[in-house]
């Protein structure tokens, strides 16, 4: 028998092998992604051109809920209050990543029981959102709460922060900053791990300290842990859903909705279902997304290609 | 009065057993849908089904009770699909999408039938829709002021029943350092009954449902007026402070420490109150003060229902438990202290000696010529009870916003009711 014989037994897929492995092993997760988020995406956009009460026939209205959404633009509406709120998310919730990085680097020692103390501020993290604002909302808590008792021996307050529409979207974030700083800096910790030893004591010999080193020496070293932070990040500040469900459900009087809250207001709860609308409100959301989703991926694309 | 009480039920049960089943008996599958989740409703509910299963040992009945919050999401999707032959809801304009929709049957044949016409007739108006009727009633109860008796009696103030006696005891107690009023609007319905009550009294039950059928607008002189009422008991701090941050649970404790005299409240707020260790000496009840003299007294009572989903297998046997529910003995023994301590909506039934009952049932039957009511988030469409209640709720925090809360309710009401 010869070697050629052999090869025209081989079947298509022996021969095809190395080109068909790879989608064979990606296509339960390109199956699974398509059904709940691809498919699902486009038949948002197709929903949020109708009126449907998720019960009778849906009706076709073109453009008119994105119309509404315009409408509620101009008036300042909640559609307005929730799209401001997700923006003061997106830049408050970021204090999680320097906070984190100073918990980090503080931690980052060689002392007895360090592990201890990492593990009581990981802590926050591990315990359920749904706690996090039971435990915050009955902090604020105007007559009996510790934040009212704290202020009254410097003779303030008393501050009913998640009553009052001036403060209870920071209320919230200043919740929400608790666990996501103790994510930031469980990545910041591993990443320190890695900082090389040999630049920081060149550093040291060219006379580099404190904020110098860090800036010049250990930063540029942190930057996947950053990147990576800051990704976890924006998407815990967009989906920040749960802990507004808990603590105010949207209020006083709507002032803390964000848009994924106003999306499950208008759709689902209740009072709500107007699905068509709901949708609308999620491409919205979506679109916002989609920047910041493009940003990271050409980042990531960037980073593969310069190695 | 507990054994007058087991004499009562015992007599009831065995004349319910004497009283055989005329009809033909009832076979098959018989599934039912209850939203009473909490464990005394649960329990009535569950014995009541018991005492029909007994009845009719041919059936096979089949129960499920569902978290009341998620049940009202749920049924949405239970009426189009696996779709039980009874299913409990609320009346009024809060069962329309589900008549519009065709997933509840009509009964008006029962309706049509002089046992339920003749005893039934007071609340045939909330289960009425586009002239047919789509359920039947199996409790309701009483919305009014719940107030600390020794607490008026310390101020020495009486009960108050017309808008300036009211004005001048509130006062009284904001002097003696309390606020009139508890309430917690965090979940913003609770802001709708005072809404219903102050709207009622300036302008009357007419124009307060044709305000919740979009046919007046929110910039009407008559409703700046209400809500002209309404700044007055704010302005002088009537009601607690930080209203917004809590439930209506939340603001029992007020109530109970003295720190408010009266709770505006349905009749469910008795029992949480005397648990917290209010005696009946203490708490008392009045009903919602006059304020304009020339509008008839309305009230609000909630009404609980049965119906049928369209899509039901069982017609005929859930057809004879609609019956059997509102039958004057199960109305009685279900409305009882015991259990649900509400108001029977059968004419025939008892009413419980419980003097909140008694008091609530007298005013609701012999006092509220107006109309009843069912209260504005099952009266008003679920979209505009929700923007109009955020609106209440800013109005009370905000008062000096009320052009803008007007305008933007306007704005939602050209929206909402145009189609």
């Amino acid at each position: 028998m010869t070697a050629v014989d052999v090869t025209e037994h081989e079947s298509w897929f022996h021969r095809n092998q190395q080109r068909i492995a790879p989608w064979l092993f990606l296509a339960p997760g390109v199956l699974f992604f398509m059904v709940y988020v691809i498919i699902p995406v486009f038949q948002s956009f197709n929903l949020s051109l109708y009126e449907w009460d998720g019960l009778g026939a849906a009706e076709y209205v073109g453009m008119r809920n994105y119309e509404d959404l315009y409408w509620e633009w101009v008036d300042r509406d909640a559609f307005y209050v929730s799209l401001k709120n997700n923006l003061i998310w997106l830049v408050m919730y970021l204090l999680a990543i320097p906070a984190g990085l100073f918990i980090a680097l503080f931690l980052n020692q060689t002392v007895w029981g360090i592990r201890l103390y990492k593990s009581l501020f990981f802590f926050p993290f591990v315990i359920s959102q749904v706690v996090v604002g039971l435990v915050f909302t009955w902090f604020y808590d105007p007559t009996f709460g510790l934040l009212n008792e704290f202020l009254s021996w410097f003779g303030l307050g008393p501050v009913n922060v998640l009553g009052d529409e001036r403060f209870v979207t920071y209320g919230i974030i200043f919740a929400g900053l608790w666990p996501q700083t103790a994510y930031c800096m469980i990545l910041y910790l591993t990443g320190l791990n890695a900082v090389d030893p040999e630049q920081i004591e060149a550093g040291r010999l060219d006379g580099a300290k404190g904020g110098r080193m860090l800036w010049h020496i250990i930063l540029p070293q942190l930057r996947p842990a950053t990147f990576i932070a800051f990704v976890v990040t924006i998407i815990g500040a967009l989906r920040s859903f749960d802990l507004i469900s808990i603590m105010t459900q949207g209020g006083p009087f709507g002032s803390s909705r964000v848009l994924a809250y106003y999306m499950f207001e208008v759709a689902l709860s209740e009072y709500g279902f107007r699905m068509g609308y709901g949708a609308a409100i999620a491409v919205v959301l979506f679109l916002i997304m989609l920047c910041f989703i493009a940003y990271f991926l050409w980042s990531m694309y960037r980073e593969e290609k310069g190695h | 009065m507990h054994s007058i009480f087991k004499r009562t039920t015992a007599a009831l049960a065995v004349s319910v057993a004497v009283a055989a089943p005329a009809a033909a008996e009832l076979t098959g599958e018989l599934r039912i849908f209850l939203d009473t989740s909490n464990p005394a409703p649960r329990a009535t509910m569950e014995a009541m089904i018991g005492r029909f299963a007994e009845k009719h040992p041919g059936l096979e009945i089949e129960t499920t009770v569902i978290d009341r919050e998620a049940y009202k999401t749920q049924i949405r999707n239970f009426l189009t699909a696996d779709t039980p032959d009874v299913a409990t809801w609320y009346a009024a304009n809060r069962m329309r999408p589900y008549v519009e929709a065709g997933l509840f049957e009509d009964v008006s044949d029962l309706w049509a039938e002089p046992e339920i016409a003749e005893n039934l007739a007071s609340t045939k108006g909330a289960l009425t829709i586009d002239g047919k009727q789509w359920g039947v009633p199996y409790t309701y109860y009483q919305w009014g002021v719940y107030y600390r008796k020794d607490i008026f009696d310390e101020l020495g103030l009486s009960e108050p029943k017309t808008w300036d006696e009211e004005i001048s005891n509130c006062q009284k107690i904001i002097d003696s350092g309390r606020a009139c009023y508890t309430i917690g609007t965090k979940f913003l319905w609770t802001a709708g009954g005072w809404f219903d009550y102050l709207n009622m009294r300036t302008n009357g039950f007419d124009f307060h449902m044709d305000l919740a059928a979009g046919k007046v607008s929110w910039e009407d002189e008559r409703v700046k007026q209400t809500f002209a009422n309404w700044k007055q008991l704010i302005d002088m701090g009537a009601f607690i402070d930080n209203h917004q941050t809590y439930s209506w649970q939340e603001a029992l404790p007020f109530m109970v420490k003295g720190e408010a005299a009266a709770y505006l409240m349905g009749n469910f707020a008795v029992a949480p109150l005397r648990e917290a260790g209010l005696t009946d000496d203490q708490l008392d009840f009045y009903q919602f003060v006059t304020i304009n003299p020339d509008v008839e007294l309305a009230e609000d009572a909630p009404t609980d229902t049965f119906h049928i989903p369209a899509n039901a297998s069982n017609k005929e046997a859930a057809r004879e438990f609609l019956r059997f529910v509102v039958s004057p003995e199960e109305q009685t023994i279900i409305n009882n202290g015991q259990n649900l301590g509400q108001l029977p909506i059968n004419a025939k039934a008892s009413v419980d000696d419980d003097k909140f009952l008694q008091e609530g049932f007298k005013m609701l039957s012999t006092n509220s010529p107006g109309g009843v009511a069912q209260f504005w988030d099952r009266d008003a469409p679920a979209e505009m009870a929700k923007v109009s209640m955020e609106g209440f709720q800013e109005f009370m925090v905000k008062p000096d916003n009320l052009d803008k809360i007007l305008a933007k309710l306007e704005r939602a009401r050209q929206r909402i009711y145009d189609n």
